[in-house]
């Protein structure tokens, strides 16, 4: 797939919780081609602080707008700045990065989307081409209290929605691995982003049952591009560039211990 | 237009902009973004003559204005390199130079023999000067001994265009260049990246996976000219020169200390396309100045 830099411009910054934005961003063009999971490299303007690019996930893509979004949880300095941009601003952006979740195996596949905080962001984009795609995608979102559970309506109008809270405030209350619904039913296969302890987590469950699952890594990163060797991940094939060969992992093939 | 062709001994280039080793990868991984044949010569990752997995993760931390690495020369191999990234890139019309590395002088003058067969690769650089490997690497680089060791023995096996590039982390980097010099270097690039160390001060640990890393990026620009611009008085042959260069005008001010050509690295993790920029930018420069090449402002600086 054909990686472009290119500056975008912002259509659009919402701000669905006092930890994240949300930026629509456009171009005079088509949008190029991407595929869910995949993410982008923006160029941080402004913030002495940032020296390199921060990558971000594809959030969602919508063809008819020409639109992509990001969303972006306010961590440091990079992304406070992000969250400065203003409608008419642009932001230089090199994508679409990465391999992206796997594409659709079988027609009526069951396909569990777990995300976590911000981990929720690109299972937005992937739940809606899996289910344009004929398959049946369920969504388990986990974050701490009901009002930073983000794009909750954007999911419900594409997939069930099932949600746990850390307090209780909105759902199940605990992590999503305590949900019920992993008693209760059994999936084809599974997708995850989110913390790494979570993922890890997930992993276990979809080990103890026999389940396929993949998870996107979020390592430290500089290029990009799979020129630096600094992003790696051990894997069972020895240390792989998360940028290039990831950030989608399955589970077997890493060495996590689950 | 001037004319920006630049001769690094048997080395002829389009012009003086080449990428540096470990920052663009086989050149391929840019392919998207810039013509790649636009740029003067591409210098691949640090290749060696056995395979290594490199330093554990995590390998890089950002700094104020930079970045330091600890990747620790993963790569497959130079056998591999041979059979299956040589025959990719050698009909790319550019000069395509490997950046040879190794634990002792026979490793560096076995992999380097290997590389010398190959019709397509002009030249190589000889690394003796990397901080994140724990045996060789900046070991040769930091005596007069060793590097001359070194470079004597790939000497030996490699006819073609030789250049060594120094490590900063010495107390003369000029003495070091005399050697490589006399050891029978075409030419020398420099700098390679500065040792440094960031903590996390919450867990009391370097962030680092080995503790340390080389710095690199405009935070070590003008330790990089001051090492230039030393080496270029005391050696005749050709200097490269490199460490943070981010535009044109750094690109210069190498120049006018000395270097003959440039080298670009962590510039190309912030903008992809920032080789054929300054390229063009050089041109420009050149132009509004009046200067035909860059050969008339190399090392003129005013007394
Ligand atoms: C493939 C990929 C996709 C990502 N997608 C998203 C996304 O869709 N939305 C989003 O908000 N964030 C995403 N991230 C994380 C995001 O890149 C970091 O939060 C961001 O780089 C932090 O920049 P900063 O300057 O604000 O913070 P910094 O000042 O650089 O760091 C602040 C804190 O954030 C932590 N941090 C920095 N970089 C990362 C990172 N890469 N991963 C985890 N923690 C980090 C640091 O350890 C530090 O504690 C993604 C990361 C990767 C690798
Ligand atoms: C991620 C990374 C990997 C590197 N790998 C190598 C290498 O394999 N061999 C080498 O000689 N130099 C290596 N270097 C050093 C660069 O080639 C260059 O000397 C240094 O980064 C200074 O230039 P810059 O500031 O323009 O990046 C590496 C640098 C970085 C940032
Ligand atoms: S960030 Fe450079 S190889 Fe992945």
């Amino acid at each position: 797939m054909k990686k472009y830099v290119k500056d975008l411009k912002v259509k659009a910054v919402e701000f669905p919780h006092e930890w994240y934005v949300l930026l629509k961003l456009t171009d005079e063009e088509p949008l190029p081609e991407s595929v869910p999971g995949q993410f982008v490299e923006v160029k941080v303007e402004g913030s002495p602080q940032t020296f390199l690019r921060r990558p971000i996930s594809i959030n969602y893509v919508d063809r008819e707008k020409n639109e992509l979004w990001l969303l972006i949880k306010k961590v440091g300095q990079g992304t406070h700045k992000l969250a400065e941009l203003k409608v008419g601003d642009t932001l230089n952006v090199v994508f679409p990065l990465g391999n992206g979740f796997s594409p659709v195996q079988k027609q009526g596949e069951k396909v569990l989307l777990v995300g976590g905080g911000v981990g929720v962001a690109p299972l937005l984009d992937y739940g809606k081409y899996l289910k344009e795609q004929g398959a049946e995608p369920v969504f388990l979102l986990g974050a701490r209290s009901q009002s930073d559970l983000l794009e909750q309506e954007l999911f419900k109008a594409i997939a069930p929605v099932y949600v746990t809270t850390e307090d209780g405030s909105a759902g199940e209350k605990g992590f999503v691995t305590q949900h019920t619904l992993l008693n209760k039913e059994k999936f084809d296969r599974i997708s995850v982003c989110g913390p790494k302890p979570m993922m890890v987590s997930v992993a276990r469950y979809a080990k103890a049952t026999n389940t396929p699952c993949e998870v996107s890594l979020e390592n430290m990163m500089a290029c990009g591009l799979g020129a630096c060797l600094c992003c790696v991940e051990k894997t069972v094939k020895g240390n792989v560039c998360v940028c290039k060969e990831g950030p989608v992992f399955d589970i077997n093939d890493l060495t996590w211990e689950i | 237009m001037a004319d920006l062709t630049t001769k690094i001994a048997g080395l002829t280039m389009k012009n003086p902009v080449m990428t540096a080793s470990g920052t663009f990868g086989y050149g391929l991984e840019f392919a998207d973004f810039v013509n790649l044949e636009e740029i003067g010569g591409i210098i691949v990752k640090g290749t060696t003559l056995h395979p290594r997995e490199g330093n554990d993760y995590p390998r890089m931390v950002e700094t104020a204005s930079g970045m330091l690495n600890c990747v620790g020369l993963q790569n497959k191999g130079v056998d591999y390199f041979c059979e299956h990234i040589y025959p990719e890139i050698k009909d790319i019309r550019t000069n395509m130079i490997v950046n040879v590395s190794g634990s002792s002088p026979e490793d560096y003058a076995e992999c380097a023999a290997k590389v010398n067969a190959l019709e397509g690769i002009p030249a190589i650089e000889l690394n003796i000067s990397c901080p994140n490997v724990k045996q060789g690497g900046m070991a040769f680089g930091v005596t007069t001994e060793g590097a001359a060791t070194v470079v004597k023995a790939v000497r030996e096996v490699y006819d073609k265009t030789l250049i060594v590039k120094l490590s900063p982390n010495v107390t003369s980097i000029a003495d070091i260049a005399l050697a490589v010099q006399d050891a029978g270097a075409d030419a020398v690039s420099l700098i390679n990246t500065l040792m440094g160390m960031v903590i996390d001060i919450e867990k009391r640990k370097p962030v680092l996976s080995i503790a340390t890393g080389g710095m690199s990026g405009p935070a070590v620009k003008p330790v990089a000219v001051r090492c230039v611009w030393q080496v270029a008085k005391a050696v005749s042959i050709p200097v490269v020169g490199l460490g943070g260069i981010m535009n044109a005008h750094d690109a210069i001010e190498f120049f006018l200390a000395g270097a003959s050509a440039i080298e670009i690295g962590t510039a190309n993790f912030i903008d992809p396309t920032v080789t054929v920029k300054v390229a063009q930018g050089i041109n420009e420069w050149l132009d509004a100045h009046g200067c035909q090449s860059v050969g008339e402002i190399v090392g003129q600086l005013n007394a």
